[in-house]
């Protein structure tokens, strides 16, 4: 006896692959906002504040000294686990020590910017492409956060300057917009709506030509850790350390002033400018004094974050107070 | 429901033990080097945090004991708010240390009146001056005639009328302290997000219960002292 059987299931039934592979796309978010969560539980006890120091990376060859840098035996600079467990890095969380838990999903190869707006070599810029030809610095720097605390990093890069002049802006880009990545699949962080992602930053062509700003690639002559910006990230050391847009990868030559990321957040505390100024207190608490990392005892905070005398003529006849 | 004897020498004790518990973990965790980079920053930031937890423990006490019927409860409750209370003093004393004392000038040495001046100074210019430290300060000293009526001969001097009406400010010191844990975050208010609900939710069952008991008077009230 021929016993016909239909088929169990129903062509109607059969998942459409489209969804199937959201299915995926959902599990790893899922997981991803799982571990988002834990590591916000986590980062919430004492027990786990620690956060994990970054592993030490590739070597990286032929780095200069620069007249430019700290005199790091006045000022030490910080250790490799306090750079790296001690981060606002709010795509992968907003406590200090997420980012350290959580940017090992960040990709960093390959890694490429994109070069757009008021400039004649717009185009897509590989990362071994913008490091060709280019000498890479020790920059021992100061870096003041707007919470009032301080570290002494030693960042490797190269002068922003050098590349801006690689993309040959034209006479109509004023400023430069930088973008860091924004991707929820290996950022966890950006599922909060803390700020509006993606992260943009935004500097005068004065300020970004200026010899103290720089891509930073590494850190203690090693690349760049993940929870400090990897590949490549902008450090701008007069100014508060959230204008030192991390894992960068758009830049955009534009006529007018950008509205950076926290001064959209809160445009009554945070400014476009935003250099580091002990006399303009942020509305909420004081300016005049820091801690650096380490140290009990605080320090007087300095003009300009003690770059004074590089940079104060950027500012002259710009009154500070309304252009914090 | 536990016998007094076994809350007395079992309960109590644990509940004790428990309450040291967040402390000791500090401790701890700075000893073996398992605080952030910023160890004086996380020390301010779990104490503030335990004291507000405890006054949500506190403020549960009284919706869990009208839910369930478990009035025993009400004899932890003491001791939960002095918890509260002492979490909030390592709290502030944290602040006045490694906030205001740290960031002191100190022309004349360390050790010295102008230092002592300066000290107080600094620490009443940022009460002040800064909303959110004003607030918190407030959440702070509203809790310290709570702890110091707290005695069994303090409640029988005030008497219970105005010993619970005195008590009543727990309500705003809790609602104060959720409004200064809120307005010190930089962007991401989840945090005080969660303790203004939960605050919001033990007050909002008192009122409900008081407009309920307004309209309905007759109802017999649970006594506060209910022994089985």
């Amino acid at each position: 006896m021929l016993i016909k059987k239909t088929s169990d299931i129903r062509s109607s039934e059969i998942t459409d692959e489209k969804l199937y592979v959201n299915r995926r796309d959902f599990i790893r978010a899922a997981t991803g906002a799982a571990a988002a969560g834990a590591g916000m539980l986590a980062g919430s006890g004492a027990l786990f504040a620690a956060g994990q120091a970054a592993p030490h990376g590739r070597k990286l060859d032929n780095v200069k000294a620069s007249p430019l840098s700290v005199d790091p035996t006045k000022e030490k600079p910080n250790t490799w686990d306090q750079i790296t467990t001690y981060n606002n890095y709010y795509e992968f969380g907003t406590d200090k020590d997420s980012p350290s838990m959580l940017a090992g999903r960040l990709k960093t190869e390959p890694w490429a910017v994109v070069v757009e707006g008021e400039c004649n070599k717009k185009g897509t810029y590989p990362i071994d492409d913008i490091l060709k030809g280019v000498t890479l610095e020790d920059r021992i720097y100061r870096h003041r956060c707007v919470e009032a605390w301080s570290m002494i990093i030693p960042w490797v890069g190269f002068p922003l300057a050098d590349f801006i002049k690689r993309c040959e802006p034209t006479s109509k880009a004023k400023f430069i917009e930088l973008y860091t990545l924004y991707d929820a699949s290996q950022m966890p962080g950006v599922r909060m709506p803390v700020l509006r992602w993606p992260y943009i930053e935004g500097l005068r062509m004065d300020e970004a030509m200026h010899p103290l700003t720089i891509l930073g690639v590494g850190l203690y002559g090693e690349v760049m850790p993940k929870q400090d910006g990897a590949p490549i990230r902008l450090v701008v050391p007069w100014k508060y350390g959230f204008k030192s847009v991390k894992s960068i990868v758009r830049i955009r030559f534009v006529e007018k002033q950008p509205v950076n990321s926290w001064q959209d957040q809160a445009a009554s505390e945070y400014g476009f400018y935003s250099n580091v100024n002990p006399t303009v207190d942020h509305p909420r608490w004081s300016q005049a004094t820091e801690r650096r990392i380490g140290e009990f005892l605080k320090r007087r905070t300095l003009m300009f974050n003690g770059y004074g005398d590089q940079v104060q003529g950027l500012y002259a006849g710009l009154d500070l107070k309304k252009n914090y | 429901m536990p016998s007094t004897t076994t809350i007395r020498f079992v309960f109590k004790p644990l509940v004790f033990a428990a309450g040291l518990g967040p402390a000791g973990w500090v401790i701890w965790a700075a000893l073996t080097g398992n605080l952030s980079p910023n160890p004086l920053s996380d020390v301010t930031n779990e104490t503030g945090v335990w004291a507000l937890r405890f006054l949500c423990i506190t403020l549960a006490v009284t919706p869990l004991r009208r839910l369930t019927g478990w009035n025993w409860a009400i004899k932890f409750r003491r001791m939960v708010g002095l918890f509260a209370f002492f979490y909030g003093s390592l709290h502030v004393l944290t602040y006045a240390i490694a906030d205001r004392f740290a960031g002191l000038d100190f022309p004349d040495g360390m050790v010295a009146w102008s230092t002592a001046r300066s000290f107080v100074m600094s620490v009443a210019a940022d009460i002040y001056k800064r909303p959110f430290i004003t607030i918190g300060f407030t959440a702070f000293s509203l809790m310290v005639p709570l702890a110091l009526t707290s005695t069994a001969g303090m409640i029988q001097r005030l008497g219970g009328k105005r010993w619970k009406a005195l008590h009543r400010l727990v309500y705003v010191s809790a609602a104060a302290g959720v409004v200064h844990y809120w307005w010190l975050v930089k962007a991401d208010v989840s945090r005080p997000q969660i303790y203004a609900v939960v605050v919001g939710l033990l007050l909002a069952f008192r009122a409900y219960r008081s407009r309920v008991r307004a309209v309905a008077p007759a109802r017999p009230q649970v006594r506060a002292t209910a022994r089985p």
